[in-house]
């Protein structure tokens, strides 16, 4: 499954180190004064580094599916089943996107700017399917009813998983609009509803499209849920083919087409992302807007509200809780799986120390030096983005297998492969915690007699630390919930929760795979509860102080 | 405290001049205004002095010590400059009194810092965050944080113009003060006239680049070297003149005295006056004028007069503008020199 990755979601968690927000904006003339000078040494070279660790693998599954000479890469492209295998990719991720643009923005929008009954517990009840792994969600969906599943099936139980990666950032731009482009809109005689639709939405634009951009990518490199579903896109025929078939040459030639509808996706998003900047004149603190009243609606935005939560949370829980009570009645292996859960924690803890590693200087580069060069790295290390996980693992099972044999099955290609497809949100943290402690703190530093060692220890890392754990926190949990990379790549012998549901759900064991499916479960909860607490408590405070 | 020597900076951006020979002295003790337009490379120049950018040509002097050159920079750390930006930026996870003594040593941090309040009039506010503070404060902190190690320069990046107008005074006050009474060398940029000339010891024009004219504020404001100085630092009359010798112009208000001009009698130029320098008075003394319009400002007044032979319109500030109507009559006359520049 791919990541959580994105520069939105990142954004938010840093937003979580409440004073932090008073940073003060760059002004519009500054881009110059910190724009144009070279990162140094010391920060390039690892960050090349990590570039060139992102980019290996797509770069080997381009010649790997060359090698297979024109005529079979054409003769793939161009049949039928290829075609109608784009179609279908495309038409759920869409269906999916769209899904999870309205329930996303429609639920920021009750939960941040509205007197929502109880909005603080739905503010953190909405996020919580992040926590649940589109396969187990799917699983659950299928241990329910055998026959779900297909187009519809896989829309409904992926927009359930994903809404959040809308709603997060979303809610968080809701909270830090200034009042007063509102209150100017009211004044020039809109409605509360058109001042919503065109002045509100409008300015948290570019958080729901990163969001939705977020969506539209973790469909198309999903392959647990469309799997499990059986509804036959990218990521399934990929694996089937390379499960099945001796010549591998086709899995890579859709390898690389996938990666190419990915990066388009990505590049569309851009385009419409606008060239508004949200500029506030001068100083002076934004105020706190106060919430909405709902009056007759709140019944109405609560129902909703709820439906959404229990589709997303109750009804996998449900599902959950009647197979483990099933399958304790069966005989439950506790020590399996507490051996399960010990690799998970050890593969997903050591591949989030390489990312966050890999990403410090990509981060920091991409964050202060906004040369071509920093910007060729940072998007270098954006190619996980455009990489599905099951894409790594193809590129690096290929890449292990003919350079490096002995470690082909080991540890350190599955570290590296979590490392690659993780690393664009190791980045984006580190970007935004690092944006959050703009330079002129640093030079204020610097006058007031600090060596750099010193600012960075007095100053920078204070100040943009807390982001950082947060992304390092982040990654880790996707790391956990990784599961084609994980189910191609790890060590022979090693099996992780992930790869013992799949196991499971394989031979329709739904009983046996309950136990795995709840401690994944509640191992992705932990972070999540940490994330969405800090994002909550302090969301209010942050978007507040303005700079002086 | 010390000197600051600026001598012959320039710096580009890219292919984009910013800062083309830059000279300034500011003796110890001063503070010294650089104003100038948006853009004119104002903030530029204090980087190269607080040292976070170097200069393509030239050199920076803090008290006879070269800390840039082509080539060689002395860190930021280690020149004892301290920096007031526009922003504060005050650290935000440090309460104000780690705000204040972040340029200490340890052992000297209590007692200097409640010191360093106490002269900004923030005394008891120690223990507050910076988000709990007004802009007013912050930019407080921000100079007593700068004030603290006791520099040897202090730059202010426009610290006062994110305050609304009243605060914008009493501050600008309580940092003369401040500096006054830590001695401070003192570096102030701004592109606010008034500010610079009621705050400065010495004001700097900074115009696309080089320092168009440096002096004391009264200096400046009567006898500017050209008319874009003499534009820029304050309202100004502008008239049609010809020179009738070394120190008398011929224009549409008569003969007016000027400061020494090294031009030929029948010279054609301009003069400038200020419009304090118009004395209203009655219709038949003086060159006759009819009241256009006046613009009362409690102080004084604004008032536009046409003169009776409808050729030219000037403006006066006089004390008695509440006194004065549309079409009324009077007569102008003239107190002291008027600036003649040739065309």
């Amino acid at each position: 499954m791919t990541p959580a990755t994105s520069t939105d979601i990142g954004t938010d968690l840093p937003a979580t180190a409440g004073p932090l927000a008073t940073a003060p904006p760059e002004r519009a003339r500054s881009p110059r004064r910190t724009g144009e000078r070279r990162p140094p040494a010391v920060l390039l070279a690892p960050a090349g580094l990590a570039a060139a660790v992102a980019v290996v693998p797509l770069v080997y599954l381009a010649i790997r599916a060359a090698e297979g000479g024109l005529a079979t890469v054409v003769k793939v492209l161009v049949r039928d089943r290829t075609v109608s295998l784009v179609l279908r990719s495309l038409a759920l991720s869409g269906a999916v996107t769209v899904v999870c643009l309205v329930l996303g923005i429609s639920l920021a929008g009750l939960v941040v700017r509205t007197r929502l009954p109880g909005r603080r517990v739905w503010g953190v009840l909405v996020v919580l399917p992040l926590a649940v792994p589109s396969y187990v969600a799917a699983f659950a969906w299928l241990s329910m009813f055998p026959r779900f599943g297909g187009f519809l099936g896989s829309t409904l139980v992926l927009s359930l998983c994903c809404y959040p990666y809308v709603y997060l950032p979303v809610a968080a731009a809701l909270a830090r609009i200034d009042p007063a482009h509102e209150e100017v809109s009211r004044s020039l005689g809109a409605g509360q509803v058109r001042t919503f639709l065109s002045v509100t939405v409008r300015q948290v634009r570019p958080a729901a499209a990163g969001g939705g951009l977020l969506v539209a990518l973790y469909v198309l490199s999903d392959f647990g849920a469309v799997a499990l579903l059986r509804f036959d896109v990218f990521t399934r025929v990929i694996y089937t083919s390379y499960r099945s078939s001796f010549d591998l040459t086709p899995a890579a030639v859709l390898g690389c087409l996938l990666v190419v509808l990915t990066v388009l996706i990505g590049w569309g998003e851009n385009r419409t992302r606008g060239r508004a900047g949200y500029a506030r004149l001068g100083g002076g603190a934004a105020r706190r807007r106060p919430p909405t009243e709902l009056g007759g609606w709140a019944v109405l935005a609560v129902a909703w509200c709820g439906l959404v939560v229990s589709l997303a949370v109750a009804v996998p829980l449900a599902a959950l809780g009647y197979w483990l009570v099933q399958g304790t009645s069966a005989g439950l292996d506790i020590a399996e799986v507490s051996v399960a859960a010990g690799s998970t924690l050890g593969v997903s803890a050591l591949g989030a120390a390489v990312a966050v590693a890999l990403a410090l200087p990509v981060g920091v580069i991409a964050a202060r030096y906004r040369g071509r060069l920093g910007r060729l790295l940072e998007q270098a290390a954006y190619a996980g983005h455009a990489l599905p996980g099951i894409v790594v693992a193809l590129s690096l099972v290929f890449l292990a297998v003919r350079y490096a044999r002995p470690i082909y099955q080991q540890l350190p290609v599955l570290v590296l492969a979590y490392a690659v497809l993780f690393l664009p949100a190791a980045v984006a943290a580190v970007r935004a915690s690092v944006a959050q402690c703009p330079p002129r703190l640093e030079e204020v530093a610097r006058s007031l007699g600090r060596s750099p060692a010193g600012v960075l220890r007095s100053v920078t890392v204070p100040l943009a630390g807390p982001g950082v754990a947060a992304g390092a926190a982040l990654v880790f949990l996707t790391c956990m919930k990784e599961l084609p990379a994980t189910l191609m790549l790890r060590p022979i012998g090693m099996e992780t929760l992930a790869t013992e549901l799949w196991g499971h759900t394989d031979v329709a064991a739904y009983a046996a795979a309950a136990p795995y499916a709840a401690v994944l479960l509640l191992l992705a909860a932990l972070p999540t509860a940490l994330l969405t607490h800090r994002w909550g408590s302090t969301a209010g405070v942050s978007t507040n102080a303005g700079a002086p | 405290m010390s000197e600051l020597v600026v001598r012959g900076v320039s710096k580009s951006f890219g292919t984009t001049p910013v800062l083309r020979g830059v000279n300034l002295t500011v003796p110890q003790g001063a503070l010294a205004a650089v104003l100038g337009p948006s853009g004119c490379g104002k903030t530029t120049l204090l980087r190269i002095v607080a040292g976070f950018d170097t200069t393509d040509a030239g050199e920076v002097m803090i008290d006879g010590q070269v800390v840039s050159a082509p080539g060689s920079t002395v860190p930021p750390e280690r020149r004892r400059v301290g920096m007031v930006p526009q922003e504060g930026a005050l650290f935000p996870h440090l309460s104000v009194a780690g705000n204040v003594g972040f340029g200490l040593p340890r052992r000297r941090r209590s007692t200097r810092v409640d010191e360093m309040l106490e002269l900004v009039g923030l005394g008891g506010y120690a223990t507050r965050m910076p988000a709990d503070l007004s802009g007013g404060q912050q930019q407080r902190v921000a100079l007593a944080r700068a004030l603290a190690p006791g520099p040897a320069l202090v730059l202010l990046d426009e610290p006062f113009s994110a305050l609304d107008t009243g605060l914008r005074a009493s501050l600008r006050e309580d940092v003369r003060v401040a500096l006054h009474a830590t001695a401070a060398t003192a570096v102030l940029v701004t592109h606010d006239q008034q500010e610079a000339l009621s705050t400065a010891d010495v004001v700097a024009v900074l115009q696309d680049g080089s320092i168009a004219q440096a002096g004391s504020p009264a200096d400046l404001y009567s006898a500017p070297r050209d008319l874009d100085v003499a534009t820029f630092v304050g309202e100004a009359v502008l008239l049609d003149a010809v020179l009738r010798d070394a120190d008398a112009a011929d224009c549409a208000l008569g003969t007016l005295p000027v400061h020494a001009a090294d031009r030929a009698p029948g010279a054609r130029g301009t003069v400038v006056l200020r419009p304090e320098q118009l004395l209203l008075g009655p219709p038949d003394r003086g060159v006759p004028a009819r009241v256009e319009s006046v613009a009362f400002y409690g102080h004084d007044s604004l008032v536009r007069l046409v003169l009776a032979d409808g050729s030219v319109s000037v403006t006066a500030r006089t004390m008695v503008g509440h006194q004065l109507h549309t079409d009324d009559e009077v007569g102008l006359t003239v107190s002291g020199a008027a600036s003649f520049f040739p065309s």
